[in-house]
């Protein structure tokens, strides 16, 4: 039965467990260029190993981030999202994590209210000299992802993607 | 679709070290749109910067995507290699290969496709680029400095001598600041006032100063260039121009109140000069206090001026100016130590902070210049210092080491025992930090030659034994415990910020660390600038520091203020928002989240079936826009959007990077 959400296929999950092994979350993560993008930057400057399967988009100030960026994330295939941002008090912008706390939070509840386990969609406040911080970040998000398996929420099954 | 051009970067064998170069090429020819891929060992270069625009002319290329180093590092470097080959800067897209990928993942079986889908979502943005131009705004060629204490005066006496005029703000009656109220500095002993006063008196005569003492700030906004300031200079109830500064009126005023400058230990008058060597040298009414403002009856000051200067009804003046630069200098405060009790501060009147202490040795001071007990006037026999009172106390003070009170505790004993050579000083440290030039020899030769006694160890109480304090602690050395009666104690209470430093921060949106000391934009390779463009910070309120210190400060953030004013034009952000007015409903919630006040409320003109109609719509004012596009959230139309970084943008990165997997 095709839904609301259009036909947002079931993505079978692999009972094999040599197979699951194998298999590898996709995650998004929004950074903020003056906090957690520049995290990424210190843990990168420090050798700090983190998993390939994160990808960091740079956005100007967490507050950029449209929850439509996270939705469109999930429907083209990613298994977790995360937002990072300057700490709560140190905002480039002054302001701007203020308001993308709030309004994500909102959004949190109607992602899981639409099915989607909370642990895909994280935020968390990465600063600039906080590089540790951000590749065990990306360590943890992709080891609870890993765990809960590929995510058929909100997924386009038109959606194809390369290996 | 335009024409794109990818430049893949080898990094020597940063990149290329971990990421098959190879690989990324063939991937990124086949990406919609690119007519060009290559590589270069170091895309930085100048033989890289000129392969880019080379190829760009070859090539006819209206994109360009980089896959180097984090755009953090060298976005600037290459939008200016594109556009000198005649491209719009903005048309060039970073694609971060070494930071985020080459640098953090070890096996290129992992970083390789990783590094194919960075670069395959930058170019999907890149094919979505617009050109975008930045504006040229005008530099106000005025500086402005907050807090008129050492730091403060060398700043704005450095700017003010390459020929710009400043505004030198300071909260208090009189320039000056901390170093005014010490009687020596360390480790010369040179006397504070025969060092200060005369920088003082330059700052009052010197042309290019304007000074404002008895002002505070209220409000800031604009942004480098063109910061709109209002400062309220508060009333003296004095006419400045007809004083004299005879001080007559403060020998006749009948009402006293604790001194602020001597730390509450002396009196001072209601109207009053904060110190003999006040720089302007005009007193001030504290109307607080006044008996005719609280009274109604007195004006005695005023039947005895011979000027006729004092002005009962004198308001407060609201100047708005604009300036170019802003530079903080707002100092330090000596920590409240009422949360200490074991040590009697505030119940006994011979344990005094250092800096009660220091002023008991100024000749102006509430002693006159005689070390004494204030309970009972007599010279002390004992006198013990305990340092770290409020630093490096994790449970109740400041994590941090406040810096200086090592080196001003081991002044005051040296000083103690020149006025009283019989005197007994014995100083509790927790460590002795003496690095500077000259402070490790400062303190051997108060052990050595004047025979200051230094316990390393911590005090747990000190309470009143008939006539005397009996300090009760533990010489963590021997782990003995000691008793030792005293005649005087001397607390060395931590630095902290002022405690309107929260505010200030808040009203020139700059950061400050846990402690509210101002936060730097770089700890290492920026240390007087802050996150705003265009405002500086020096000497102690960024962290604390002994006078060379913050001296030197000032002059690093004086030479920056004056490159920024000596720039003709300053360029604007060019990523900025933009208002679709045909879509925009006027609801101005964009108005409000935004942090520069950017977005204001224009109307406009648009024909209805014949009609012609009038209304609201939000316009963003360019130069104020600082692109953080919090204001694209709040939009329920999806009018407002932020070039360079479109949702359209956005979402053909997540598009391309989930292609990928």
């Amino acid at each position: 039965m095709s839904t609301a959400l259009g036909k947002t296929g079931e993505v079978p999950v692999n009972g094999a467990s040599p197979e699951k092994e194998r298999w590898t979350p996709l995650i998004v993560a929004f950074c903020c260029n003056w906090c957690s993008y520049a995290g990424g930057d210190l843990a990168g400057t420090s050798r700090m190993d983190y998993p390939a399967n994160v990808k960091v988009i740079r956005m100007p100030c967490s507050s950029r981030i449209n929850p439509l960026f996270i939705l469109r994330a999930f429907q083209r295939g990613a298994d977790g999202v995360l937002v990072a941002g300057c700490h709560p008090g140190d905002c480039h912008y002054t302001s701007g994590n203020y308001y993308v706390r709030r309004n994500l939070s909102l959004f949190r509840r109607l992602l899981e209210f639409s099915g989607i386990e909370p642990e895909r969609f994280q935020v968390s406040w990465i600063s600039a000299s906080e590089g540790d911080k951000f590749a065990g970040v990306m360590q943890s998000l992709t080891e609870e992802i890993k765990a809960l398996g590929p995510n058929g929420k909100w997924r386009d099954s038109r959606w194809q993607s390369v290996e | 679709m335009p024409r794109i051009g990818v430049f893949i970067c080898w990094c020597g064998t940063n990149i290329a070290g971990t990421v098959e170069i190879e690989q990324v090429v063939n991937a990124a020819r086949s990406f919609p749109g690119v007519v060009y891929a290559g590589d270069y060992r170091y895309l930085c270069s100048e033989v890289g910067q000129k392969l880019i625009k080379d190829t760009i002319k070859k090539e006819n290329l209206e994109r360009v995507v980089v896959g180097t180093c984090s755009p953090r590092m060298h976005e600037v470097t290459f939008r200016k290699a594109v556009a000198e080959a005649g491209l719009n800067p903005y048309l060039l897209e970073v694609a971060n290969l070494r930071e985020h990928c080459s640098w953090v993942h070890k096996d290129p079986a992992e970083a390789t496709p990783k590094a194919i889908a960075l670069v395959r979502a930058a170019v999907s943005k890149a094919s979505l680029d617009e050109p975008l131009t930045a504006l040229m705004l005008d530099v106000e060629k005025r500086a402005l400095v907050i807090g008129g204490g050492i730091a403060g005066i060398q700043a704005a006496l450095d700017i003010a001598d390459s020929g710009y005029t400043v505004d030198l703000v300071e909260k208090e009656p009189s320039i000056g600041g901390r170093m005014a109220q010490l009687e020596k500095t360390f480790p010369t002993l040179d006397c504070a006032a025969c060092i200060l006063t005369p920088k003082m008196v330059e700052v009052a005569q010197h042309p290019n100063i304007n000074l404002l003492t008895y002002s505070e700030v209220e409000a800031v906004s604009g942004f480098v260039g063109q910061f709109d300031v209002r400062i309220r200079s508060r009333a003296r109830s004095i006419d400045p121009s007809k004083c004299t500064g005879c001080g007559i009126c403060y020998e006749k005023c009948p009402a006293k109140v604790p001194s602020e400058f001597d730390m509450e230990l002396g009196k001072r008058k209601v109207i009053y000069v904060p110190f003999p060597q006040a720089v302007p040298n005009i007193p001030v009414i504290d109307r607080e206090n006044c008996l005719y403002f609280k009274r109604g009856r007195c004006r005695i000051c005023e039947k005895e001026c011979p000027a006729e200067a004092i002005d009962f009804e004198q308001q407060d003046e609201i100047i708005e100016r604009r300036y170019g630069v802003i530079l903080v200098a707002t100092g330090f405060d000596s920590m409240d130590l009422t949360g200490y009790g074991e040590y009697g501060y505030g119940q006994h009147p011979d344990v005094l902070s250092a800096l009660q202490f220091e002023r008991l040795f100024n000749a102006s001071g509430p002693t006159a210049g005689q070390v004494v007990r204030l309970s009972n006037g007599r010279p002390p026999q004992r006198v013990v210092f305990i340092q770290c009172v409020g630093s490096r106390d994790i449970a109740r003070g400041q994590n941090y080491c406040s810096k200086i009170c090592c080196m001003f505790t081991s002044k005051q004993a040296i000083l103690l025992k020149e006025k009283l050579p019989e005197t007994e000083a014995y100083i509790f440290y927790i460590d002795l930090r003496t690095a500077g030039k000259g402070y490790e020899e400062f303190q051997r030769r108060a052990a050595e030659e004047y025979g200051v006694i230094y316990l390393r160890g911590s005090v747990g109480k000190v309470f009143p034994e008939g006539e005397r304090l009996l300090v009760r602690g533990v010489d963590s050395l021997s782990g003995r415990p000691l008793e030792i009666e005293a005649d005087l104690v001397v607390l060395a209470a931590a630095s902290v910020p002022r405690r309107d430093a929260p505010e200030l921060a808040r009203l020139m949106s700059i950061n400050s660390d846990r402690y509210n000391f101002f936060d730097e934009a770089h700890p290492k390779l920026r240390p007087v600038e802050t996150h705003t463009a265009g405002i500086f910070i020096a000497g102690a309120c960024q962290a604390p520091k002994d006078i060379p210190e913050a001296v030197a400060q000032a002059g690093a953030a004086a030479a920056k203020a004056v490159t920024l004013l000596s720039k003709e034009k300053l360029q604007s952000e060019a990523c900025v928002a933009k208002v679709d007015p045909a879509r925009c409903s006027g609801c101005l919630h964009c108005e409000a989240v935004c942090p520069y006040g950017a977005i204001a409320a224009t109307e406009t003109e648009e024909r209805v079936r014949g009609e012609l109609l009038t209304r609201t719509v939000a316009e963003v004012n360019p130069a104020l826009c600082q692109g953080c596009g919090c204001c694209t959230m709040t939009c329920r139309s999806g009018s407002v959007t932020l070039q360079g970084y479109t949702d359209e943008q956005m979402l053909a990165e997540v598009d391309a990077l989930c292609l990928q997997r």
